[in-house]
């Protein structure tokens, strides 16, 4: 079954292109992303789905059912974590969920039973009569995430989940997501960490500029765009590199490689033998490393730039 | 959606009585600190009644056949209303709307934004009664009220509180910040307050400024309750609520619409 389908899905805000005629399909059970660098159009996707911002063009169904026409149905089965914590600061920990599961006609006392559950399921239990504001920032996110799930929603979004969590938090978060998804729930989420994408996602699209650039499975692209593994290498100062030249001495185990300042970064699906063919381009290395690939590498080499949006 | 090329078209809004759950959050948050906000509130209109009932007094022995306390006290009492409804929907909302985007958050779920709107203009209409009617219990006590017709007042306060509460929602949809709030209240409540009949009589003041009272909520609403306090009711009374009624469903739509322009992008 088909959770949620997109079509020459387009937005344009006041003129801006913001997501540009894209196709994709959500299957259920599976957790699917899309990365991007900012502005990529990715919360502007999401807010689409969960019935915020209106389509300009395409199609939009979501669980079956069209986006602009049965907005209430569909945000019944949806649980929503959006870009922004916007929590209600004026009540508890406790009466943020309880009074959001009134939102859906759940009835106080189950509200409040899943509350706990899910307070404890977010590893923040013991702040359950605390102050909204009083929480710190990694807290309020997972306070957001228990309050998302508050209705057993059918399909999960979370726009950019872990942003501003630690290691540990974000740890925690993954764990559970996996664990929902292994109990069946769909899940789609966008974000910035290349990392998180690789833990979580069965399949995602790489956006930018509101346009799909590629989609498969973390695996599937990286051996698609960069092989098995990557050595990095550290040049000296204004080395002037030759494509042509670089090709000809590594010869074929080397696929393809990325500069970036004084970075070198080749991509392989045999790293041994590229490096034992190193010495032949004669370039004093400052320093070398044989990593695996990762979806960093990737988003990287499509979408030309840094996470952060400079071009490089 | 709000379709601007159909010049005539009528805006359906889309409310459920889910729009209740938005009011209930409010109520709740209210509860916290019912004690010292209730406080605030009607200590203001009491200064009125105490300076100018005490004051002008002396010198204004009778209006239209009561004592000036007897004639400014229902007065007070529907403008103390407006005050509060007025405070909540503007500065209230906004610090809802703007800086803790709760409504962001609730339309993610069934609520509409429909519904988050009307929710919060029952909360407005909720403090205009609540606050209107312990003032009026007040001048109840200091012996200011001389019918029991004045038992209709507090529905008649919530319902110019609807009122109340539509505009100021309008200005919150449209206000860009905290600031803007200042020329709500200097040109249309202050103004409203004086000019409405609740300090002396309107049909004394000139033919335009009558006009423009019949042309505010304030200025009927204050009309029924000092008749109902002293008992004076009559086929007139039903004019000004209809009045007031007309206003209240004629403005509805403005608020819906407006905020689903702001926030719906
Ligand atoms: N309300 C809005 N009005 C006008 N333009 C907007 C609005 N929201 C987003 N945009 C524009 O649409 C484009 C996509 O924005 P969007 O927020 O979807 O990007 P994003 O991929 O989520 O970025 P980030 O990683 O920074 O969250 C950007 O160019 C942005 O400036
Ligand atoms: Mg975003």
């Amino acid at each position: 079954m088909v959770a949620v389908k997109g079509k020459k899905l387009t937005k344009i805000y006041n003129g801006i292109k913001a997501v540009d005629s894209i196709d994709f399909e959500i299957q259920q059970g599976e957790s699917f992303g899309f990365l991007g660098p900012n502005g990529a159009g990715k919360t502007t996707v999401v807010k689409m789905m969960y019935c915020f911002s209106p389509v300009t063009s395409g199609e939009l169904r979501v669980l079956d059912m069209e986006v602009s026409k049965n907005p209430s149905q569909i945000k019944n089965l949806l649980g929503v974590v959006s870009q922004d914590n916007n929590l209600d600061p004026e009540l508890s920990v406790e009466d943020n969920l309880i009074l959001f599961a009134s939102y859906f006609n759940i009835p106080r006392k189950t509200a409040q039973k899943r509350a706990r559950e899910l307070l404890e399921f977010m590893g923040i239990s013991e702040k359950s009569d605390a102050l909204v504001e009083n929480l710190s920032g990694g807290m309020k996110r997972r306070l957001v995430i228990a309050r998302s799930l508050i209705n057993h929603p059918r399909v999960l979004v979370l726009d950019e989940p872990t942003t501003g969590l630690d290691p540990h938090a974000r740890h925690l978060v993954w764990d559970q997501l996996r664990y929902l998804k292994e109990k069946g729930l769909t899940i789609i989420l966008t974000t910035h960490y290349l990392e998180e994408a690789s833990v979580l996602c069965d399949r995602l699209v790489i956006m930018d500029r509101g346009k799909i650039l590629e989609e498969g499975s973390p695996r599937d692209l990286i051996l698609k765009h960069i092989g098995k593994e990557v050595i990095e290498l550290g040049l000296p100062q204004e080395t002037p590199i030759d494509p042509q030249e670089l090709k000809k001495r590594l010869g074929d185990c080397c696929h393809d490689y990325r500069r970036e300042g004084n970075f070198l970064y080749l991509f392989t699906s045999n790293g041994q033998e590229l490096l034992e063919n190193l010495p032949l381009i004669n370039i004093p290395f400052s320093y070398q490393l044989l990593r695996p690939a990762t979806l960093e590498d990737v988003f990287l080499k499509l979408t030309g730039r840094t996470i952060n949006g400079q071009p490089d | 959606m709000v379709n601007l090329i159909n010049k005539y078209y009528i805006y359906k809004p889309q409310v459920t009585t889910r729009a209740l759950k938005v009011f209930n959050r409010n109520f709740l948050v209210f509860l916290k600190h019912w004690k010292s906000s209730l406080m605030f509130n009607f200590i203001e209109p009491l200064l009125y009644l105490a300076a100018l009932g005490f004051g002008l007094g002396v010198y204004v022995e009778e209006v239209e056949g009561i004592s000036y306390l007897q004639y400014i006290a229902p007065g007070l009492v529907v403008s103390s209303a407006m005050w509060s409804t007025s405070f909540e929907c503007t500065y209230g909302s906004f610090t809802r709307m703007q800086l803790h985007r709760i409504f962001h958050a609730m339309i993610t779920t069934p609520l509409s934004i429909d519904e988050v709107v009307t929710g919060e203009i029952i909360y407005g209409a909720f403090k205009s009664f609540l606050y209107g009617t312990v003032f009026l219990a007040v001048v109840t006590i200091l012996g200011l009220i001389s019918s029991p017709w004045v038992l209709l007042t507090p529905p008649l306060l919530f319902i110019v509180g609807i009122v109340f509460a539509e505009t100021a929602m309008i200005w919150t949809s449209i206000s860009p910040n905290f600031d803007s709030y200042a020329y709500y209240f200097t040109l249309i409540i202050t103004p409203m307050f004086l000019f409405s009949g609740v300090f002396f009589p309107v049909k004394n003041m000139p033919f335009f400024v009558q006009v423009i009272a019949w042309m505010t909520p304030l200025f009927h609403a204050v009309e029924i309750s000092r008749n109902l306090a002293i008992g004076q009711v009559s086929v007139m009374l039903f004019l000004h609520f209809f009045i007031i009624l007309l206003f209240a469903v004629l403005l509805f739509s403005f608020p819906l619409i407006l905020m689903r322009r702001r926030l719906i992008k």
